[in-house]
């Protein structure tokens, strides 16, 4: 017997033991995520892939895809909270788009372009968060991390490292870095890291490689988040 | 401090599980988490050093920077703040010369805030390096300075100040039927296994944690799960603001509540237990652990129990200072000596919990029901209650009236009649199940207690005609901001951003459309948060804004938009670096 689910009045097979963006991505279906990427585990924790199964509200990227689930992706009311969702992010931390050498790759960015956000709407926190320059290659700007862990488990992970982890409670919450300074510098971290390149945000960058690319050429700039995520999320599960 | 934690860490037989009680270890010996003592512990427990730093600043009892040699903590519930705690703290601050929130000179006292300590029956109440001390006035806070000055340790201070009474006022079905160590076991075996988990069945009992799963079913589901290891564990954190009862059950009947606990472990055929107790109650655990070892030599725990060739042990693990370990995936993370993050489910604890294995979490109160159950039969249980909630709850009442403290009611008991016993006159409303519960006006008096009406996990805070419904909201509003774990957005921002959309409003500079974005942030965070924390974290304001919605009005300017921060206050460091103070220098943000 074929299983399938259904999002959005569309049948969609799935695989035992795929979770619904899995099954999701597979068929061609975009769902917004920031701390979901295939290859890793899943986190659950940007709720940005929160989807309506049976009337519950489920995160996508954790939840098992099951026969006789009845998906709701696209509706007013979830691209309402997903807006407002991101729009969290963005007054959490401080990011200034426009001088951000991550602009236009950056998939927060391209997200709030696809959820057509058009300000902030919360008002600023504006948190006091360093900037760790202190390493040759890799630069850690504090101000633009969304805590979406996928820096943290590439190094344990895929890197074998445990470089990074997040602390703190609430709306304390910080990244740290395993070192005797607490600086990357004294990380086993390397340019050749999954960890360095990983970031979703402008928050862990390469040096010297800033405006290669010209603002207004980059990958955001002319492709939509859901056409760039299915594509290589796609070519990754197969 | 190698020596010192190498004795520490022999203790807790070098297990980075029990991360949380060796980080406690050193706390307690050098006021915080030296920086020398963190690297020390991440090479001898061979995990990285981020994570004893991420467990340090997750858990409000831990500390990177020393606190004092006596670090007083005061509760902040509002409870002891109807009580008087402003003026306790602030005499407190003036009496020891230190400022709240600070380290006096010399290192001798911190002072600090607290959630919630677990004595609202006795307010205003203080922790002092870990232990209680309730009911404070000026009197014992001068008695208290001179034992500070004097260097007294706290396990040397008169008694007197140091008693927490259990206060039951009133006795039910439970309170009234206690049994008698190990006979619900015995009774077990005779019956057989099995039939016992049909009687807690037929019992109807749920879970007095809050949620009211079907406690037999959890029990099955877990023992049928196919693993070389089960587990059982009693969640004893019990964090939420009101509640206590789970405090005296274990003070006074804890043989009861491990009997419970045994019980289920024969059921799923678990050999290993746990008490996860709340860090404010560390003054129980001497009690319990000698309620343990008697349990042992009496062959109720321990090796081959009631030589029926079945071993069952039970350890006791202390939490640190942080509400969201009673959510029990968060609360298995944290017996997993980590920060306290709730999993994602499925899978659920039954089939995946610690260590990822089938593990049965339950209340106080469940363990403590289900060997009255044993012993007595579910038809014995069940004719109490109404039909969707069977037999009693216990409940722990606090706030304006006569007799706070412990009442033992039947399911469908009208919240009226509760009132009334404990001598509650002149209600606003009640808090029904803590913060995260529901506040009910006193036009609903005739509301029952019941799963089908009011379910609660046994918090009542009556509010008398005098409070201001503003101070309840905020006080909650503020519990849930700081208490969220901050792994989810919706949560981690959207309790900051209620927390100060909020006390916008309540401090005069909210407009209308304040409050319909508190209304609308509300059910987002309600809707799209991780866990119950942030899914019931904006109930207090939900709850009143359904009822109250003309003292939200009454409170908003009458213009259409009102900032959120004072222009012209912010200019004044720039007045002051220019030495300015004419009138051009100020500006007006709003015409009126
Ligand atoms: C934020 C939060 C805090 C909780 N605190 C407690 C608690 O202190 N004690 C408790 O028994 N259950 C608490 N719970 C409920 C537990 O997650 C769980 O449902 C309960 O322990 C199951 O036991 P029961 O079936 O006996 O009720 C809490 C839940 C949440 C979401
Ligand atoms: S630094 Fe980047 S990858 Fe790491 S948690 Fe922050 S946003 Fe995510
Ligand atoms: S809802 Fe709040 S407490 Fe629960 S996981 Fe999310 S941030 Fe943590
Ligand atoms: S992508 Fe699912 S929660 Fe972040």
């Amino acid at each position: 017997m074929s299983n399938t689910i259904n999002i959005d009045g569309q049948t969609i097979p799935f695989q035992e033991g795929q979770t619904i963006i899995e099954a999701a991505t597979a068929a061609g279906v975009y769902i917004p995520h920031l701390c979901h990427k295939p290859g890793y585990t899943p986190h659950g924790s940007c709720k940005l892939c929160t989807v309506n199964v049976n009337g519950r509200n489920c995160s996508a990227c954790t939840f098992p895809a099951a026969e006789g689930q009845n998906i709701i992706n696209n509706s007013r009311e979830l691209t309402h909270d997903r807006q407002k969702i991101t729009q969290m992010l963005f007054v959490e931390g401080n990011h200034l788009c426009p001088s951000c050498e991550k602009t236009g790759n950056c998939q927060l960015q391209a997200v709030a372009y696809q959820l057509n956000m058009v300000d902030n709407h919360f008002p600023h926190f504006y948190p006091h968060r360093e900037m760790d320059a202190s390493h040759p290659d890799i630069l850690l700007d504090h101000n633009r991390c969304i805590f979406c862990n996928l820096c943290v488990r590439a190094s344990a992970e895929k890197d074998g490292k445990n470089v990074f982890a997040i602390s703190g409670r609430g709306i304390n919450k910080h990244l740290i870095v395993n070192s005797a300074s607490g600086k990357l510098k004294d990380s086993a971290i390397d340019i050749n890291d999954c960890a360095a390149h990983v970031c979703p945000t402008g928050a862990i960058l390469i040096k010297r490689t800033g405006y290669q690319v010209p603002i207004g050429q980059r990958i955001y700039d002319h492709q939509s988040i859901s056409t760039v995520a299915l594509t290589q999320e796609q070519e990754h599960g197969e | 401090m190698k020596n010192f934690i190498q004795t520490v860490l022999a203790e807790a037989e070098y297990q980075p599980t029990r991360l949380l009680q060796i980080l406690r270890a050193v706390q307690t010996q050098y006021q915080h988490i030296p920086a020398e003592a963190i690297v020390y512990l991440a090479e001898m427990l061979n995990i990285p050093k981020t994570r004893i730093i991420a467990v340090i600043e997750f858990y409000s009892f831990f500390h990177l920077t020393p606190q004092g040699r006596y670090d007083i903590l005061i509760s902040d519930s509002i409870t002891d703040l109807m009580l008087g705690k402003e003026n306790i703290i602030n005499y407190l601050s003036a009496v020891l010369d230190v400022k709240v929130g600070q380290l006096s000179k010399d290192g001798l006292v911190s002072l600090n805030n607290t959630s919630c300590t677990g004595i609202c029956d006795q307010g205003p109440a203080a922790l002092i390096n870990g232990y209680p001390v309730p009911r404070l006035d000026r009197e014992k806070i001068d008695e208290i300075a001179t034992l500070i000055f004097q260097q007294m340790p706290v396990t040397e201070w008169p008694s007197h100040l140091l008693v927490v009474a259990d206060n039951i006022k009133k006795s039910g079905l439970l309170l009234n039927n206690l049994i008698t160590s190990g006979s619900s076991l015995t009774a077990s075996l005779t019956r057989g296994l099995p039939d016992t988990l049909d009687e807690l069945e037929q019992s109807g009992l749920r879970g007095r944690g809050g949620a009211g799963f079907k406690t037999a079913t959890k029990w099955r589901l877990c023992a049928e799960e196919n693993s070389d290891q089960h587990f059982v564990v009693c969640n004893a954190d019990e964090g939420e603001p009101g509640t206590f009862k789970d405090r005296v059950l274990l003070n006074s009947f804890a043989d009861q509540v491990f009997e419970g606990m045994t019980l289920c472990a024969f059921t799923i055929g678990a050999r290993q237990g746990f008490l996860y107790l709340r860090g404010e109650y560390l003054y129980l655990k001497h009690k319990l652990e000698f309620i343990l070892q008697q349990r042992r030599a009496n062959g109720l725990l321990g090796k081959n129990i009631l030589q029926q060739g079945f071993d069952f042990d039970i350890e006791i693990c202390l939490g640190a200072g942080a509400y969201i370990c009673g959510e029990e995936s968060a609360l298995i993370e944290s017996l997993e000596g980590k920060p306290g993050i709730p999993r994602n489910r499925p899978p659920y604890p039954v089939s995946q919990g610690f260590l990822n294995k089938p593990t049965v979490v339950n209340n106080v109160e469940t363990f403590f029901a289900a060997a009255a159950i044993a012993v007595n039969g579910g038809a014995w249980f069940a004719q109490v209650g109404t039909e969707k909630s069977a037999g009693s709850k216990i409940l722990s009442i606090s706030g304006d009236c006569e007799s706070p403290g412990i009442y033992e009611y039947a399911f469908g008991t009208p919240i009226r009649t509760i009132l009334n016993e404990c001598g509650a006159k002149q209600v606003l409303g009640v808090q029904i199940g803590g913060p995260s519960g529901v506040f009910i006006s006193n036009q609903e008096l005739d509301r029952k207690l019941a799963f089908e009406d009011l379910a609660t996990g046994g918090s009542f805070i009556v509010f008398d005609e005098t409070r201001n419904i503003f101070d309840i909201v905020k006080n909650f509003t503020h519990f849930f901001a700081h208490e969220s774990c901050g792994f989810c957005t919706p949560c981690r921002v959207g309790t900051s951003l209620l927390k100060n959309r909020f006390d916008k409003i309540v401090e005069g500079h909210g407009s209308a459309g304040d409050v319909v974005e508190l209304e609308l942030l509300s059910k987002l965070v309600k809707n799209q948060s991780h866990c119950g924390l942030g899914q019931t974290a904006a109930n207090p304001i939900l709850t009143t804004l359904e009822r109250y919605p003309e003292l939200y009005q009454q409170q908003l300017k009458k213009i259409s938009y009102e900032p959120g921060f004072d222009l012209d206050a912010a200019l004044d460091v720039a007045r002051r670096m220019a030495h300015r103070n004419d009138s051009a220098a100020h500006l007006i943000q709003v015409e009126d």
